[in-house]
């Protein structure tokens, strides 16, 4: 099969990567990339805890190919440290336990740092729209919501 | 020197020291330890591991049909695909393997008996080409008759799914009836049932119906095996039961030549167990297909359908409830008969059945008890534990039965569970004797969120607002000598790891257990780590299973904790000469009642000994182990009975209340709020149990308005994915949840500490099925409670 380059941005640090045109972009992540935080939970795009940032917007990276990355800038909870909201969700996350499993966390974190971005004052039913397609199983979402809503306020 | 002469001994007024029974650590919200981890993504799971170019893949082939004899299996197309390392079938692999029966196979070597059943597997370089020769693989079926309904499975001429049902080993508390599809039959009789009907002033006979549901743990299984050249078999799987894994491998596996000691389980974190990872499910093909490809590793991993159809269903269950009651509000007797449609293979999902057959009268005393609980063959997936086992499945028929009783008697629901409550000391439906609970405390703190008794009306006239409160309670289900055990280790700078093999699945039980040793050893939880556990390193637990490893496991690491403790008075009243007894540990020191200035830091001693004045050295590394078995437990009773010894170790109590507004055309629900009271002996950490009440009855609150599996005619299941299977989501949260934490200590707990994490999912079916009642007057007696369900009774009378 027909190779494809692809140079992306990966967490701040440049990429070139040869691909099949049929390889997902969460599969090159996680198996050619190393990166973890991203996780195989459904593989159809439900439960979104493959949720990674393309170009500043949260996609399921188990529905994109990864030529769909060439050129673009992606960031994964590995390399979201640094942006000012994902510090503040993950100290309030921790504080409010709003993870139990920890495996939707690096989904949920990242959905919850593109909402606050675009919007720093949402109100508690942008929050649970945002987060909608993160599912969680173990918390009952309560702890996740009061920590999007209490990092928005500033508390 | 003689020591002992020399020791000060303690003055009668002693000033210094902690007050007895203040808890620094214990009883504390303290953060999560593994916090950080999971937060920041760095937390790995299975499938995060790498174990380099050498991987292998694996993929399945897997039955078409319900029932059905394997005639023939041509794997030589798949060989010759490149890339295709090795094909195994059920020829290569012809053991069987059980928790509590030994009735399942490694690969279906003659009959498969569920639609997705293992038949064979490819194992290859990568996994589009597992993938691409597995649908090569011919095999050629001769279709069998099949059964799908529990009550249907116990007709005469129905087909029998296991016809060599006699055959099979199993543990002595099981009663199979060969010749049927009755793998296990527990009978509970307990006072005279007809004179208790007699005296009953009101006798209600029902059926409620409940299907099967998945767990939807967010993380597939996954497991990893390497059969290496030595000989040694090393797993890792996401597993909430390492050392049940180890000893299933290893007795399975054991024509291979492995003993225990040459099999090795890691468990990483897990991304949500609930039961579905407890036991053995898909692990044993990963072992095998481990052992046919030795020097390799080879990976196989769960897509979300097979996680639905392939790995423990929830039971489904068909129960039949007869109870009879006073006018004032007494039970006088209870008839229950339980068909559990239990699947293809019980070999764990029979321990389902037995438990709830034990405790089927629910939280209530009830003299003049007949249950028959009855653990039934069908040809669909095998079903196995699912948090709350068995227990919300009973529980739907029985707290809305109770309910109807209350309002045909015309007295009020919650006196008459007040009034039949069970209490401390009160005989138990085997015989033994209730252990002390607070459920009366938590009936009434319920009671009194929901303002019981105040009739609400919604602003919006198209919708009623109903309300309701049950009960609950729940015993770990265990074999009698379930146990568990630890090690404790001083590190240099005083910090402390303690390894356990209970296991993290999102309760927070490292936390828990850092807790509990920081209590005894005065140290915070943040220079404790408690990792999850590697079957070679870490001491023995049976599994993370029954809520009882807060109890079991927490035990254990008291013990070891306890034991640390005393080999470091041990050894300051050695070398400094001072009384043990006046000895006691603070702010990470030892300190001394009588000598007020003495004050030792741990990483002073803790691993290279305290200098005596003859510049020697004495000591070394302080360490501690702990075991716990409950060696009061036993499960041999009279088997027409049940009569007769100790199988359940003790049973957590609870109640629950909720305000549901339903819209009275499209039968829409919406919970205002819901409050959930349960009495976990001691909170170890009140924030973690809160999560617990919380999260558990969100994932109720799931199979009673959302879930459903749904089979066809021919038995292969629908609904295998997220679209089709709606677990909640953030927009579907009740408006308020209130979690109530009551304390009545467990006399044998750590701390006082009992299990809480299975009970508080398991009241919430009957909750929506009573507030519905309340609500509209309409009665659903089968599960899920969904709005067409209740727009539907509304639109035929209430029929």
């Amino acid at each position: 099969m027909k190779m494809h380059r692809i140079n992306f941005s990966l967490n701040g640090e440049k990429v070139a990567l040869d691909v099949e045109p049929s390889d997902v972009l969460l599969d090159v992540l996680r198996g050619r990339l190393g990166i973890k935080s991203p996780k195989v939970g459904c593989d159809r795009g439900d439960c979104g805890t493959c949720t990674v940032l393309l170009n500043g917007k949260t996609i399921r990276s188990c529905l994109a190919l990864a030529v769909e990355a060439d050129g673009t800038e992606i960031v994964t909870l590995e390399g979201a440290g640094s942006r000012k909201w994902t510090q503040k969700l993950q100290k309030k996350f921790h504080e409010k336990n709003s993870f139990q499993c920890g495996f939707c966390a690096p989904g949920v974190i990242l959905s919850a740092t593109e909402l606050l971005e675009k919007n720093a004052k949402p109100t508690t039913h942008d929050i649970k729209e945002a987060i909608a397609g993160n599912l969680c199983r173990c918390t009952g979402y309560e702890p996740i919501v009061a920590a999007i809503e209490e990092t928005a306020k500033g508390k | 020197m003689d020591l002992q002469k020399t020791i000060s001994k303690p003055k009668k007024s002693v000033k210094a020291g902690p007050a007895d029974g203040e808890l620094k650590v214990v009883g504390k919200s303290v953060l999560r330890i593994d916090g950080w981890e999971k937060i920041k993504g760095a937390a790995k799971y299975t499938d995060d591991l790498e174990f380099g170019p050498a991987l292998l893949y694996a993929a399945l082939v897997e039955s078409p049909h319900a029932h059905a004899k394997i005639k023939a299996i041509d794997t030589s197309k798949a060989e010759k695909v490149h890339g295709v390392v090795k094909v195994v079938t059920g020829r290569n692999f012809t053991q069987k393997f059980g928790l509590y029966m030994n009735d399942r196979y490694v690969f279906a070597t003659d009959t498969v008996r569920f639609v997705g059943e293992q038949v064979a597997a490819v194992v290859a370089t990568d996994p589009k080409t597992a993938m691409r020769a597995a649908a090569l693989v011919k095999v050629e079926y001769a279709e069998l008759p099949a059964v799908m309904d529990p009550v249907k499975a116990l007709e005469k001429d129905s087909p029998l799914v296991h016809p060599d049902l006699k055959d099979y080993t199993h543990v002595p508390w099981f009663f199979p009836k060969p010749g049927t599809n009755i793998a296990h039959w527990r009978k509970i009789r307990k006072g005279d049932l007809a004179k208790g009907f007699k005296d009953a002033d009101l006798v209600l006979e029902d059926t409620y119906t409940v299907p099967r549901y998945a767990h939807c743990a967010i993380e597939p299984h996954s497991a990893v095996g390497l059969y290496d050249a030595s000989g040694r078999l090393t797993m890792w799987t996401s597993s909430q039961s390492p050392f049940t894994q180890r000893h299933v491998f290893a007795e399975t596996l054991k024509a291979f030549g492995l003993s225990h000691k040459d099999v090795r389980v890691i468990s990483t974190y897990i991304g949500g167990g609930f039961g579905g990872k407890a036991g053995v499910t898909m692990e044993i093909i990963a072992a095998a297909l481990a052992i046919a490809v030795p020097g390799r590793p080879v990976k196989l991993l769960w897509n979300r359908a097979q996680e639905f159809y392939n790995t423990y269903q929830r039971l489904g269950v068909t129960a039949k409830i007869k109870m009879g009651a006073t006018k004032t509000g007494k039970i006088t007797a209870l008839d229950f008969k339980l068909h559990w449609d239990s699947g293809a293979y019980v070999e764990y999902g029979a321990n389902v059945v037995n438990a709830a057959g034990l405790s089927a009268s629910g939280p209530y005393k009830v003299d003049n008890l007949s249950v028959d609980s009855m653990c039934t063959y069908t040809n669909l997936p095998p079903c196995g534990a699912y948090r709350g086992f068995g227990y919300s499945e009973f529980l739907f028929g029985l707290e809305s039965h109770i309910t109807r009783m209350a309002v045909q008697l015309g007295l009020d629901p919650v006196e008459f569970r007040k009034k039949n409550a069970i209490k401390e000391g009160d005989t138990l439906p085997y015989g033994a004797h209730m252990n002390p609970n607070g459920i009366r405390e938590a009936i009434g703190r319920v009671e009194k969120e929901i303002k019981w008794g105040v009739k609400e009306k919604s602003k919006d006239p198209k919708k009623a607002i109903g309300k309701a409160l049950v009960c609950f309670w729940k015993s770990p289900a265990m074999p009698p000598n379930a146990s568990s055990s630890a090690f404790l280790k001083f590190n240099e700078d005083g910090s402390v790891n303690i390894l356990v093999s209970g296991m993290e699945i999102g309760q927070g039980l490292l936390t828990v257990m850092a807790q509990i040793a920081g209590e005894v050893l005065a140290l915070p939880v943040t220079k404790i780590r408690v990792e999850t556990p590697d079957t070679d390193r870490n001491p023995y637990e049976w599994q993370t299973v029954g809520s009882h490893v807060t109890w079991g496991c927490g035990n254990a690491v008291k013990r070891a904790a306890l034991e640390a403790r005393e080999r470091i008075f041990d050894l300051v009243q050695r070398v400094h000469c001072l009384d043990k007894s006046t000895l006691y540990l603070q702010d990470e020191c030892v300190k001394c009642r009588t000598k007020p200035d003495f004050a030792l830091p741990f990483k002073d001693f803790v691993i290279n000994g305290i200098q005596a004045e003859d510049h020697t050295f004495k000591g070394g590394p302080i360490m501690g182990s702990g075991v716990f078995m409950p060696e009061f437990a036993s499960a041999i009773s009279d088997p027409e009975t049940g009569q007769g010894g100790h199988p359940n170790v003790h049973y957590t109590t609870g109640s629950a209340g909720i305000i549901l507004e339903v819209d009275r055309e499209s039968g829409k629900m919406k919970i205002k709020k819901v409050a959930l009271a349960v009495d976990c002996g001691k909170a170890i950490n009140p924030d973690l149990v809160r999560g617990q009440i919380v999260g558990g009855l969100m994932q109720g609150f799931a199979t009673v308005l959302y879930e459903d599996m749904r089979y066809s005619e021919k038995g292969k299941l629908l609904n295998a994915n997220f679209s089709d299977y709606k677990i909640p989501t953030a927009m579907d949260m009740p408006d308020v949840v209130v979690p109530i934490i009551i304390e009545v200590a467990q006399p044998d707990g750590p701390y006082g500490a009992r299990g809480v994490g299975e009970h508080t999912m398991i009241p919430c079916a009957p909750l929506i099925a009573n507030a519905v009642a309340d609500a509209l007057g309409v009665r659903i007696k089968s599960m899920p409670v969904t709005k067409e369900k209740v727009a539907l009774a509304v639109k035929n009378g209430g029929k």
